[in-house]
């Protein structure tokens, strides 16, 4: 018996919420007196993988199939149904990314397992009971859940695992292959298009985010919003109604009906903090709201509060940060 | 073109979220239900291929009867009949196996809903079904296109970049904006949707994997500092010094 977590790479590396799930499968092979394993499949490379160690990880299982370098859910779900059965894993563990939720949904079928996504903390494990906690209603409230079947696969929020790492620490990495057939990529991608992030954040794994609303009254003011997210580190985002006029592409829209995001720092410019907008950003750790408006409901949920026109404060921010010592 | 599309009765997104019965059950007491944002954008354009290429969309929805004006707003917004199956959705399992069961018996070609619900947000039931069906289920997917009669091409979301698939009839969709625009029913609509078919049928006999057994809300801030406009700049100071989040 162990626990098996799902990694997935990206140029080579290992992403940074599959380090987080990493991290937390680690955390509940050892309650449980096991050890845990990960699976991982194309885009990554072995030195990568064994640093897993650092996570906790003591083995690896690794696809190397090229043709599994971009995502086909139906070759993933096999490879890892095939490490699950080896190592005969009770426990799955996975990043609750578009590709790790869709292959845990998939996996409960197959596997026949109770599956939690948007998991924020450890199970409570007594009395039979193996309970995991989730965000539900859009960040409006969290749900203990009783994972009742024998599997278990859980998909892990992305930034609610601090990664553990102990330098030195490695995992060994073993092929593994799951003799796939043309069958599992009938659906596969006919061409993949990654957004131009040189230089910038991707959103859903960002530790710090810069979000503009309307009160930055039109999208050729965002060259602020872009040069403090430059300055801090960080990812762009915007609110519902700039998606929806167009100044911004829709992906970037943070909210209930968009992106949740739970980033260490969330610095809103021009956003007045509708009740659906608060959903999407409200397990953020700390929260700065600059509005004109001093009864802008964003204040209530805000950390620190500027209440001036965004267009005036922003630059005195890109100032502050340009003299932080980096 | 037969096409199903899964519906959920959910809080309208600018609901209060409040528990009952020691934190065991969701506090319904002057909530309002909408049909899920993210369906309607399923729903809409099953009706926008309908128009395009002919054929019929069915509406879904796994739910008890409280659910049925919502349904009857679907087949206002332009669907053809609707299906209820009378059940509490229990969880994401349950209800994948319902709809499994009738889209197995109704023959579609096409079964698409939102990417999640707005109140359970599991990002669960679209592959659940897929796998349950054995035929592919590209999600989230925000464009869809017939490219001919037996071929769809979607454009899905992947962290950082999207991904253009191309898949035969029958699969599974879940659906996102931009992929059009939702309509809201017009008078002629509504009168019509009284007289369209609404059929119940019972669930099978499908167990849950899961059970919710207590709720919870985030903590709440401790309170706002609030910096002077002229000095803002000190709030990056703060966020190093204070919040050490820089």
């Amino acid at each position: 018996m162990s626990v098996l977590v799902f990694v997935e790479g990206l140029n080579g590396e290992i992403k940074k919420s599959s380090l987080e799930a990493a991290t937390y499968g680690s955390q509940v092979a050892q309650a449980m007196g096991t050890s845990a394993t990960a699976v991982a499949i194309g885009d990554v490379n072995e030195d990568a993988l064994a640093r897993l160690g650092e996570q906790g990880i003591s083995k690896v299982l690794y696809d190397a199939d090229d043709r599994l370098k971009q995502f086909v859910a139906d070759a993933y779900v096999k490879v890892i149904a095939k490490a699950a059965q080896q190592e005969n894993a009770k426990v799955l563990v996975f990043s609750n990314s578009n590709i790790g939720a869709a292959v845990g949904s998939k996996l409960a079928v197959r596997l026949n397992g109770s599956l939690a996504t948007n998991v924020t903390e450890l199970p409570k494990m007594d009395g039979g009971n193996f309970i995991v906690t989730r965000g539900v209603f859009s960040g409006k409230a969290f749900a203990d859940v009783n994972l009742t079947s024998d599997v278990k696969i859980i998909a892990v929020k992305k930034n609610s695992t601090d990664i553990t790492s102990n330098a030195g620490n490695t995992a060994t990495v073993e092929k593994l292959s799951a003799d796939l057939t043309d069958a599992e990529f009938a659906a596969a991608p006919k061409e993949t298009v990654m957004q131009d992030t040189s230089g910038g954040v991707l959103l859903q794994e960002a530790e710090i985010v810069v979000s503009g609303g309307r009160g930055m009254k039109g999208p050729e003011n965002w060259h602020l919003i872009e040069e403090l997210a430059k300055e801090l580190g960080a990812a762009t985002a915007c609110s519902k109604p700039v998606s929806d006029i167009g100044w911004r592409p829709h992906h970037e829209h943070v909210g209930q009906t968009g992106i949740t995001v739970s980033p260490n720092l969330y610095i809103a410019a021009g956003i007045s903090g509708a009740i659906q907008h608060l959903a999407g950003v409200n397990s953020s750790k700390v929260i700065v709201v600059i509005n004109k408006d001093p009864e802008a409901p964003f204040f209530k949920a805000a950390d620190y509060g500027i209440v001036g026109d965004a267009l005036e404060v922003l630059p005195k921010l890109i100032e502050a940060a340009k003299a932080l010592d980096k | 073109m037969k096409i199903l599309v899964c519906i959920s009765n959910v809080p309208d997104t600018t609901s209060k979220i409040n528990f009952t019965g020691d934190n065991k059950n969701f506090d319904k007491n002057g909530v309002q239900y909408v049909i899920n944002p993210w369906d309607e954008y399923a729903l809409t354009r099953a009706i926008e291929l309908k128009e395009a290429k002919g054929g019929s969309v069915t509406v879904l929805n796994v739910g008890e009867a409280d659910a049925e004006p919502n349904i009857r707003k679907a087949l206002a917004i332009g669907a053809d009949d609707a299906i209820r199956v009378n059940a509490h959705p229990k969880d994401a399992y349950f209800v994948a196996q319902q709809i499994t069961a009738i889209a197995k018996e109704g023959g579609y070609d096409m079964i698409l809903m939102g990417k999640e619900s707005i109140d359970y947000n599991g990002f669960q039931v679209h592959n659940m079904v897929g796998e349950m069906m054995g035929i592919p289920s590209v999600t989230p997917a925000f464009k869809l296109d017939m490219v001919d009669d037996s071929t769809a091409r979607l454009e899905r979301e992947i962290e950082g970049g999207k991904e253009v698939v191309e898949v035969k009839l029958p699969f599974v969709a879940s659906a996102q904006q931009p992929m059009c625009e939702p309509r809201i029913p017009n008078m002629r609509g509504i009168m019509t949707a009284r007289t369209k078919p609404l059929k119940v049928v019972e669930p099978t006999g499908a167990e849950a994997k899961s059970e919710y057994v207590n709720y919870s809300k985030p903590e709440k801030k401790s309170g706002v500092k609030m910096i002077d406009a002229e000095n803002a700049g000190e709030v990056i100071k703060l966020l190093r010094n204070e919040a050490k989040v820089l």
